[in-house]
C-alpha cells in the first residue's frame, strides 16, 4: 500500500536558545565550587540539576540568576527583542529589571522570596507597582487571578503569608514571580520541606503553569522523581562538575556516569 | 589650606545674658562644621529629594529635638537674618521658644512670629499657610530621613532602590493602606516624588501641607540630626504627592471652622476647653489665625 | 535508507555496572532491522532477549553503545537516534515515533480524560478550543477501550492493571506518529479489549505507520505481524 504517512505539520525549525551558559566557575578560595559548567536552554524547556549536598547545583543557579559572579565563563540571555546579553556585564540596573520581569527566582525558603509582613495581595502586586501600575483596582484583579491560578482561597488576599501553611507560602511565591509573564524561571529546591501531599500540589501547579506558559525553567533538586516528574532534560552534577547530561528519562533508566547510576540506585522505591 | 577662623566674641543685643557664659561662635557651630554642613547643602540642592549624609555635630539638646533643623539653621544664618521658629504651626510652644532663644543667644539676630516678615523659618511638623515668597528660606526638623524606612529597615538596600529609583515599594505601603483601611491612611509625613525622580520623606508634616511643597518659591531645607542626613528642594520644583490613578491624593478637611478667626481653609487643631470635654477647632498656624484676627478687627473699625 | 521510517545498523547495548565492579551486561549485539511504512514488525524470542530493549533504544530511552538508528522526520530527512540533541530527541517524540511502554507512569492528579487528551494540546496548551477537541477525542478512545466514564475525571492512579494500560495505550496511539512502539500492549486486558487493541493497531498499520511490537499473546502477534523479527539473531556472544 502506497498511503501518505501523517508527517508533522511544519518542518523542524529550531528557534534559538533563550540562554547559554558556557564554562562557568567558582572558587571560594581553594574550594572548586563550580567547575567548567556549560548548558542551553530553550523557551518552553524545563532543565533539571541533580545532585547531592554540595555538589555545586545552587552555585550553579546562583551564577546563572546573576545572584553571584562567577570567576571564569559566561551566561548569555537572550531578550524579548531577539539580542543577546552577557548577563554579568549587564549594569545592576538592569539585572534588576531583568530579574523582576523576564525571570522569576523561586527560593527554597518561600519567606526568602516573599514579603512576609505584607498582604499577599501586595506581594502579587509589587512588581507591578514597580513598573509602572497605578490603579489600585486592575492591581487588585490581578492579585485575585493570579491566587486562584495557584489555588489560594481568594479571601485571604488581604492576610499576610506569616499566617499562612509552607505550602501556600510556596504558591504564593511562584505567582509573586509568575505575575510578570516570565520567561525564566529559576527554582531551588521549591518542594523541600513540604509534606509529599502538598509537593504533589505543587508539582501539578508548576507542571500546568509551565506547560500553559511556555515557561523556560532551571530547576535545582536533589530528588530525583520531582526531575522525572517536571523537567525533559537533566544534568547531573557532582563535586562542582556537571558529569552526565541529556534527556531526563534516558539518564534515569540508562544512567552512564557512575555517580548517576549511585544516585539513581540510591532511591528507594516506595 | 585655611587656617582655623579664630572665634569671635559674641557681639549681640543680649550682652547681660552673655556676659558670663562662655565665648562662642556665632550661631554655636564653628566655621568648619558650617563650611562642611554648607557643601552638604550645596549638594542637597543641586540634588533635589536626594539624601546627602554629613557629619552631624553634638549639639546642647537631646537627638530627638531637632538638633538637624538647628544644625541647617545655624549654617545658613547671618546677622542680618530675621528668625522665626514654629513648633507644630504656633510661636508659643516650648520648643519653638526653646530654639528661638537659642539663636537668639548664639547669634543675636532679630526674631519675628510673622512669617511675612521672617528671612529664615525653622519649622517642625508643619509648613505656615500664608504663602512663603522668593528669597525666603524655610528648614523643617526631619526624625526620619527615609521614606522607606518602615519598608525596607536595610540602608544598603535603600541607597539602591533610591539609586535604581525602584520606588514599587512604596507604592506597596500605599496598597496595604487601601486593603486594609479602604482608603490612604497616611495623614502624616506622606511620601513624595521630587522632580520626578527621588522619593523623600517631607517631614511629619500633615498631608494637608504637602501641596504647599510643590513649586514653592522659597528654599525648603531638611534637617535630620541623628540619622545624619540632609536633604532639599529649590525654589519651584516639582514635588508629587504619591496616589492611586483609582485613590487620588487628596487633604484633610473640616466640617467646622476655627473658632477664633472664622477660617475654613486652614489646618485646624482641635482643642478640649473645658471638664465637660467642650471641643473647639483653633488653626494651628499661630500667626495666620492672629493675622486674620488683626485684619478683620481693622475692618470691623 | 530508501523510504524505510526506521533503519537499524549494527545496533549493540551493553550495560555497564560501575558499582558491580565495571561489570558489562551485553544485552544486544548486531541489530539490523528495517522498517517500512505499513508494516507491523513483531519481535519474537523468550524473555532477557532484549525486546523491550530494542524499543527503548529507538525511543532513546536507553543510549545505544554502537551502531546508528536513523528515523525518518520528513521526506526528504531522518535524525540519527544514537547522535541526536536532546532537544531533536524531544521533538523526535512529540511528532514521530510514539512509544506504548508496558508500564503507565503516573502523574498524581491529573484526571484520565486528560492524560489522554495531552499529546493533542501540545503547542496550544491555552487555547480553549484545542482543549474541548482534545478531550472530545480523548472520550472517543476511551469509550472505545470500555473505560466507564465515571473513571473519566478520576486520575488513574486507583484504576486497575488493565484499565491503566488502556490509558496508557490511549494516550499514547491518540496521536497519530509514523512511527509506533508497542511492549506488551495487551499483557492484562480480556479478549474483548485486546480484541479492540488488535483493531487500533490494525487501523495504524493501515494509514502508514511501521509498528514494532513485542506481544506476549501469540494469537495477537499472529493476527498483526506483517514481519517476524527473530531476537536471538542479535543475542550477544556469551
Amino acid at each position: 500500500m502506497n498511503q501518505t504517512l501523517p508527517m508533522p505539520a511544519t518542518p523542524f525549525c529550531t528557534p534559538q536558545p533563550l540562554l547559554r551558559v558556557r564554562q562557568l566557575g567558582k572558587r571560594y578560595g581553594a574550594l572548586t565550587a563550580l567547575h567548567d559548567a556549560s548548558f542551553d536552554l530553550w523557551p518552553g524547556e524545563v532543565l533539571a540539576v541533580v545532585g547531592e549536598s554540595g555538589s555545586g547545583k545552587s552555585t550553579l543557579l546562583n551564577a546563572v540568576a546573576a545572584l553571584s559572579r562567577p570567576d571564569s565563563g559566561g551566561v548569555e540571555y537572550r531578550l524579548r527583542d531577539g539580542t543577546l546579553e552577557d548577563v554579568h556585564a549587564l549594569s545592576a540596573a538592569r539585572q534588576r529589571l531583568l530579574a523582576r520581569t523576564d525571570w522569576g527566582f523561586v527560593h527554597q525558603n518561600p519567606a526568602d522570596g516573599l514579603r512576609m509582613d505584607v498582604s499577599a495581595g501586595a506581594n502579587v502586586g509589587e512588581r507591578l507597582m514597580g513598573l509602572g501600575w497605578r490603579h489600585y483596582g486592575q492591581l487588585r484583579a490581578t492579585a485575585l487571578e493570579w491566587l486562584q491560578r495557584v489555588e489560594i482561597d481568594p479571601w485571604r488576599i488581604d492576610d499576610t503569608p506569616r499566617v499562612f501553611s509552607g505550602g501556600m507560602r510556596q504558591r504564593l511565591q511562584i505567582a509573586r514571580n509568575l505575575v510578570t509573564s516570565p520567561r525564566l524561571l529559576f527554582m531551588d529546591e521549591p518542594t523541600s520541606g513540604l509534606d509529599v501531599s502538598v509537593q504533589a500540589r505543587l508539582l501539578d501547579l508548576l507542571r500546568r503553569l509551565t506547560q500553559e506558559l511556555q515557561l523556560a525553567v532551571v530547576i535545582v533538586t536533589h530528588d530525583l522523581a520531582v526531575a522525572r516528574l517536571l523537567a525533559q532534560r537533566m544534568v547531573v552534577m557532582q563535586r562542582g562538575r556537571i558529569v552526565e547530561s541529556g534527556l531526563t528519562d534516558q539518564l534515569l533508566d540508562d544512567p552512564q556516569h557512575p555517580y548517576t547510576q549511585l544516585l539513581v540506585s540510591s532511591v528507594l522505591p516506595p | 589650606m585655611n587656617a582655623p577662623t579664630p572665634s569671635a566674641p559674641l557681639q549681640a543685643a543680649t550682652a547681660a545674658a552673655c556676659s558670663s557664659a562662655p565665648a562662642i561662635n556665632f550661631a554655636y557651630l564653628d566655621e568648619r562644621s558650617k563650611r562642611m554642613i554648607r557643601r552638604a547643602l550645596l549638594k542637597a540642592v543641586a540634588i533635589p529629594g536626594y539624601q546627602v549624609p554629613f557629619g552631624s555635630r553634638e549639639m546642647p539638646l537631646p537627638y530627638g529635638w531637632g538638633t538637624g533643623g538647628i544644625q541647617v539653621t545655624a549654617a545658613v544664618i547671618g546677622p542680618n537674618d530675621v528668625l522665626k521658629v514654629i513648633d507644630q504651626g504656633s510661636d508659643d510652644t516650648v520648643n519653638a521658644v526653646n530654639i528661638r532663644r537659642f539663636f537668639q543667644r548664639t547669634a543675636g539676630v532679630p526674631i519675628t512670629t510673622q512669617t511675612r516678615a521672617a528671612t529664615l523659618i525653622q519649622t517642625r511638623h508643619r509648613i505656615p499657610e500664608t504663602p512663603l515668597r522668593e528669597g525666603q528660606i524655610i528648614v523643617y526638623q526631619v526624625p526620619v530621613p527615609e521614606p522607606l524606612q518602615r519598608l525596607e529597615p536595610r540602608e544598603t538596600e535603600t541607597r539602591t532602590l533610591h539609586a535604581l529609583a525602584e520606588y514599587g515599594l512604596m507604592h506597596v505601603k500605599l496598597y496595604e493602606d487601601i486593603a486594609r483601611h479602604g482608603h490612604i491612611a497616611t495623614t502624616y509625613d506622606y511620601p513624595v516624588l521630587v522632580n520626578g525622580r527621588y522619593l523623600m520623606s517631607p517631614s511629619p508634616i500633615p498631608k494637608f501641607d504637602n501641596p504647599k511643597l510643590h513649586r514653592n518659591p522659597a528654599l525648603q531645607l531638611f534637617g535630620a540630626g541623628r540619622e545624619k542626613r540632609i536633604y532639599a528642594v529649590p525654589p519651584y520644583t516639582k514635588v508629587e504627592s504619591l496616589s492611586f490613578d483609582d485613590h487620588p491624593f487628596e487633604v484633610q478637611r473640616w466640617e467646622a471652622a476655627c473658632a477664633l478667626c472664622g477660617a475654613t481653609d486652614a489646618f485646624l487643631d482641635e482643642v478640649i476647653i473645658d471638664d465637660q470635654g467642650t471641643r473647639q477647632h483653633t488653626c494651628s498656624d499661630s500667626d495666620h489665625c492672629q493675622q486674620r484676627r488683626a485684619a478683620a478687627s481693622t475692618v470691623a473699625a | 535508507m530508501k523510504n524505510a521510517i526506521l533503519c537499524m545498523r549494527g545496533v549493540a547495548k551493553r550495560f555497564t555496572l560501575h558499582h558491580q565492579h565495571g561489570a558489562v551486561l551485553p544485552v544486544l549485539e548486531g541489530v539490523e532491522l528495517q522498517a517500512h511504512a505499513g508494516e507491523c514488525l513483531v519481535l519474537d524470542g523468550p524473555s532477557g532477549m532484549g525486546k523491550s530493549t530494542l524499543l527503548k533504544l529507538v525511543y532513546a530511552n536507553y543510549r545505544a553503545s554502537a551502531g546508528q538508528i536513523d528515523v525518518r522526520t520528513g521526506p526528504d530527512s531522518t535524525l540519527d537516534v544514537t547522535q541526536a540533541s536532546a532537544r531533536e530527541l524531544l521533538q523526535l517524540r512529540r511528532d514521530t515515533v510514539s512509544y506504548v511502554s508496558q508500564f503507565l507512569r503516573l502523574i498524581p492528579r491529573v484526571p484520565a480524560i486528560d492524560v489522554v487528551a495531552e499529546a493533542l494540546r501540545q503547542d496550544h496548551a491555552t487555547d480553549a478550543d484545542v482543549a474541548a477537541a482534545a478531550r472530545a477525542e480523548a472520550a472517543r478512545w476511551l469509550q472505545r477501550l470500555r473505560i466507564p466514564e465515571r473513571l473519566w475525571s478520576l486520575p488513574p492512579a486507583t484504576f486497575s492493571g488493565g484499565e491503566q494500560q488502556r490509558i496508557n495505550i490511549a494516550r499514547n496511539l491518540i496521536k497519530p506518529r509514523p512511527l509506533v512502539l508497542l511492549d506488551e500492549p495487551t499483557a492484562s486486558l480480556d479478549p474483548a479489549n485486546t480484541r479492540t487493541v488488535v483493531e487500533l493497531i490494525q487501523e495504524a498499520v493501515g494509514r502508514g505507520a511501521a509498528v514494532l511490537g513485542i506481544f506476549h499473546d501469540p494469537e495477537v502477534g499472529a493476527a498483526l505481524a506483517t514481519r517476524r523479527i527473530d531476537m536471538s539473531c542479535f543475542r550477544s556472544a556469551a
